[in-house]
């Protein structure tokens, strides 16, 4: 079924017009022999209310988060997202409009990445973001490339304690490129000061550091960043955003990028994405940004007005020599993500915040207590949402699966990314989560 | 009628003490944060966000949704983005929340649905491509781009060969050479002939054993089938190397051709182009790739593998290029093409780029003659015109036309690229337009280009603002709102 128009008088009065025989002499330049001979072999075209069964009975084989009480993290969450998110992103004028290349057929969309950039600035205390990138790991890579461009220097150094997913990417990004990736152990579950100070050198590009860290335990930032910066090495603070409404922000310690997943920010699951990589950077480096920026400017009447700008960083003018080859980025996202900060506010944040501590901290205590012994923390530091237990039995698999059998998402095994910590279990806690879902978590694993 | 206070920006419209969220009270023993937080990492305040209240936010961003062009309200003939109708039926798939509550992270068994759901995506996309191996990973043609070559490095330097070069023509999108760049290798640009196919001369110049990957872009830029992509291919191989396809724009030969069979080796698809997932102002789109079986051992982790007991993600393959996102995909888009596929069918899609070529030939024969379209009297699913003519006579650049087009009540068409075509108009129409629809833009041009140069100078007249100064913009970067900074004048 396609979305078509012309009738068939439609079409011959066209072809006519055009001075075509046919449809088919329309595809004229393309050689016969290089055309597929037959149909394409696909299922069988269904119509919408076909598709809508057939769709729903795909979605009720899968077991979501709001059948499931959902302690998963380790990069995204189950946060509380507003009506007004939905609502408003649903606008057909927003989802059905492309890159703002008009300006003025586009001042919606670009006002609103203005206000996007300005609440990013404001939340992390940096001097500019960009419009966004893929997702956090991306935005970290992309990062650590702005970092190597930047300092013309080759080491980029980072601890263990980073996301995996986020090292892995990193690496792939680098694996054909004069770079040098130095992982730093974290047996601590944070990077020690010291151990950093003995990795970084003049030929370090840049630092690289999560915080909260992928076990949820907060590293030592200011320390951190002031070892970097010594030697001359750029600092990347990689954070969640839901975090900011309690702690300090990277500009007040001394980051120069802050790259961040933006799904926590009013965005969906979906199981991966599409999700939002957050992008800022001190003034210095903003000619170096990947990716969109709109900018205010006025028109020649002296009316305010935005417009992308700084495009000649970007692939479409710059070409092999760009920051980066992004295009199409996550804009829909980025809308999300600014409605949400909008609606929420620096109060409604710091209680989004401040409740997802409380409570993985009770969730944290209370495993340990029902757990006669078994459970204990893993690591020293304090947490802010996510925390890593120690299984002394060593059987965090049958955790989960227990945990699943009673309909509770119940973290993931540690040893999936750590073979060092197999008896490691990761769990989250979000605002979402009640105290009864913690206690039946709690109970369903007391008898283990 | 405009409301001006609701389309100031948030930050002028914020009061202190206002909020449009409240959030329960803890429900578990609450204590004070610097009993449990190290004062070095907390906050003295709350981010310096906008406070406002519930109403004030959905006044502000439905203003600012009516200050946009978009599918659902007009054409919007943008070439190469392929600005077609994204359907209602698949948005509300997507936002299923047996689709859309689940977490990347759920043990395989707890989302069967959706792994039958993207595997039959990944079959559906291998078959359009002619090329048995998908990734359904890359957020965006620009990401496959990167992740395609990516793959082919591995691919040579497992094969312990040196190669260190990727051709791309001049017509060529940005994002070839700047992907290029990326995965570490030197951007060679190789020229078109005046009817805008490859220059085989100059391919052969510079085609040597250090050439990975030649990117082309077939149909190409200009909306032409380049009938030598099978000598092209040839040409390549022969020398070693690979050929990768841009698809941006399949929206030509769905069914009609395939890549595979036309000598690529490796291609990636925009699922928010050809396959109607929205633009979203900007993204998220999401550009799975397909590859040759030689090249199917580096593909990205994970993979979607169909086993006895059902489907799951493989990670561990010894080859691959890695991780190249957070998690799976952009798996809300991917659920849209998914709709888009499972609707249409084999027949579907090919009608769908046959009335894209028909819809693009008509425009093309009914502006012609006041537009010159450089390549000549025929074209694919786009085609460019030059303003050069105009130009020269009147003084009237592509941009005047571009910018007059809005006052019409019409999107613009792309400006200015692909370079090789000077004063470029790239129009794509695609194939949800009416003859109608073609029609009153075609007659808008018509009027456009008889209309006195200095009405065209400063247009678009009809909009909240006229063209921004962006060198103002540029050389003074102004890219958040400060309260202190002066503002200009409102109208």
């Amino acid at each position: 079924m396609a979305y078509l128009f012309n009738t068939p008088e439609d079409q011959q009065a066209m072809l006519a017009a055009i001075g075509a025989a046919s449809l088919d002499d329309l595809f004229a330049m393309v050689p016969r022999e290089l055309r597929l001979a037959r149909e394409l072999d696909l299922p069988p075209a269904l119509t919408e209310m076909e598709l809508w069964h057939h769709a729903q009975k795909l979605a009720a084989q899968n077991r979501s988060c709001r059948e499931l009480v959902c302690f998963l993290g380790g990069g995204a969450y189950d946060h509380f997202v507003p009506a007004v998110v939905d609502q408003l992103a649903a606008r057909g004028e927003f989802y059905t409009s492309y890159t703002p290349y008009q300006a003025e057929a586009s001042k919606g969309n670009l006002q609103a990445f203005f206000e996007y950039q300005t609440l990013i600035t404001r939340l992390t205390g940096m001097d500019v973001s960009n419009a966004s990138l893929y997702d956090g790991a991306t935005a970290a890579a992309e990062a650590v490339l702005l970092s190597l461009a930047a300092t013309g220097r080759r080491r980029v150094v980072l601890p263990e304690s980073l996301h995996p997913a986020y090292r892995q990417v990193l690496a792939t990004y680098l694996a054909h490129l004069d770079a040098e990736l130095v992982t730093l152990p974290t047996p601590q579950g944070s990077l020690l000061p010291d151990d950093l100070a003995q990795a970084v050198d003049e030929q370090t590009a840049c630092v690289l550091v999560q915080h909260p860290n992928f076990f949820g335990v907060l590293e030592e930032m200011p320390a951190l960043a002031s070892l970097a910066k010594r030697c001359g090495a750029l600092f990347i603070a990689a954070v969640d955003p839901i975090s900011l409404g309690i702690l300090k922000r990277p500009g007040d310690y001394g980051a120069d990028l802050v790259v961040a997943e933006g799904q926590s920010l009013g965005n969906p699951l979906q199981y991966g994405g599409p999700y939002l990589g957050i992008m800022a950077c001190r003034e210095p480096l903003m000619r170096r940004l990947p990716g969109r920026i709109a900018g205010q400017t006025t028109d020649r009447h002296g009316r305010t007005c935005y417009v992308l700008t700084l495009q000649t960083r970007e692939q479409h003018i710059r070409r092999e020599r760009a920051t980066s080859n992004i295009c199409t980025n996550q804009g829909l996202l980025a809308l999300r993500a600014a409605i949400y900060l909008a609606v929420m506010g620096p109060q409604g944040l710091r209680e989004a915040a401040t409740l997802c501590l409380y409570k993985s901290r009770y969730l944290a205590r209370r495993l340990v207590e029902a757990s006669g012994g078994r459970l204990a923390p893993a690591f020293q530091r304090p947490t802010f949402k996510e925390f890593v237990l120690r299984d002394r039995s060593g059987r965090v698999e049958a955790l989960v699966e227990q945990g699943l059998a009673a309909g509770y998402l119940a973290g993931v095994p540690l040893g999936r990314w750590y073979p060092q910590w197999a008896d490691g279990w990761l769990l989250a806690v979000t605002e979402q989560r009640t105290l009864s879902e913690m206690e039946g978590l709690c109970a369903c694993l007391a008898g283990m | 009628m405009r409301n001006q206070q609701a389309t100031r920006t948030l930050f002028e419209l914020s009061k202190p003490g206002l909020r449009g969220c409240r959030l329960p009270e803890p429900d578990v023993p609450a204590a004070a944060l610097h009993e449990l937080l190290p004062a070095e990492l907390l906050a003295d305040a709350p981010p310096p966000l906008a406070e406002l209240a519930e109403p004030d936010v959905v006044r502000h961003f439905t203003n600012l949704s009516t200050q946009n062009m978009s599918v659902d309200t007009h054409f919007y003939p943008l070439g190469s983005c392929t600005m077609k109708y994204n359907p209602k039926r698949n948005e509300r798939v997507a936002q299923l929340a047996g689709l859309a509550e689940l977490h990347p992270l759920q043990p395989d068994t707890t989302v069967q649905g959706l792994l039958a759901l993207l595997y039959e995506l990944a079959a559906m996309l291998a078959e359009i491509a002619g090329l048995p191996a998908v990734s359904l990973q890359p957020a965006a043609g620009a990401h496959g781009e990167l992740t395609s070559l990516l793959v082919a490095a591995a691919h040579f330097r497992r094969r312990g060969e040196q190669r260190t070069k990727v051709l791309a023509p001049d017509s060529a999108h940005g994002t070839n050479p700047a992907s290029a760049a990326m995965a570490g290798f030197t951007a060679v640009t190789v020229q078109s002939t005046p009817q805008g196919f490859v220059d085989l001369d100059d391919l052969r110049r510079k085609l040597d054993g250090q050439v990975a990957v030649f990117m082309i872009t077939n149909p190409n830029t200009l909306g032409m089938f380049d009938p030598q992509i099978r000598v092209i291919a040839e040409m390549v191989h022969g020398a070693g190397g690979l050929i990768y396809l841009d698809g941006a724009n399949m929206n030509a030969i769905l069914g009609i051709c395939r890549p595979g069979d036309f000598g690529a080796d490796m291609m990636h698809f925009n699922c928010h182009k050809t396959f109607s997932g929205p633009h979203g102002g900007g993204g998220p789109g999401a550009g799975p790739i397909a590859v040759s079986s030689d090249l199917a051992p580096y593909l990205p982790v994970p993979l979607i593998e169909r086993t006895a007991e059902g489907y799951r993600l493989v990670l561990d393959r010894p080859h691959s290029i890695g991780r190249v996102r957070s998690f799976f995909g952009n798996v809300g888009v991917l659920i849209r093409a998914w709709c888009y596929l499972r609707t249409h069918g084999a027949r579907g899609l090919r009608e769908v780029s046959t009335q894209a070529v028909l819809n693009a030939n008509y425009l093309l024969s009914r502006i012609q003659h006041i537009l010159p379209v450089p390549q000549g009297n025929r074209c694919m699913h786009e085609f460019v015109a030059s303003a050069a003519r105009l130009k020269a006579e009147r003084g009237v650049s592509a941009m005047d036309i571009a910018k007059r087009l809005l006052d019409y009540g019409f999107h613009a068409p792309t400006v200015y690229f692909p370079p090789i075509v000077k004063e470029a108009l790239m129009i794509e129409p695609t194939e949800t337009e009416s003859k109608e629809t073609l029609d009153a833009f075609a007659d808008a041009l018509h009027q456009i280009v008889q209309e006195p140069p200095e009405l065209l100078h400063h247009a678009p007249h009809s909009t909240l603002h006229s063209r921004p100064d962006e060198v103002q913009a540029a050389r003074h970067p102004v890219t958040s709102w400060h309260a202190t900074r002066p503002r200009p004048a409102s109208p």
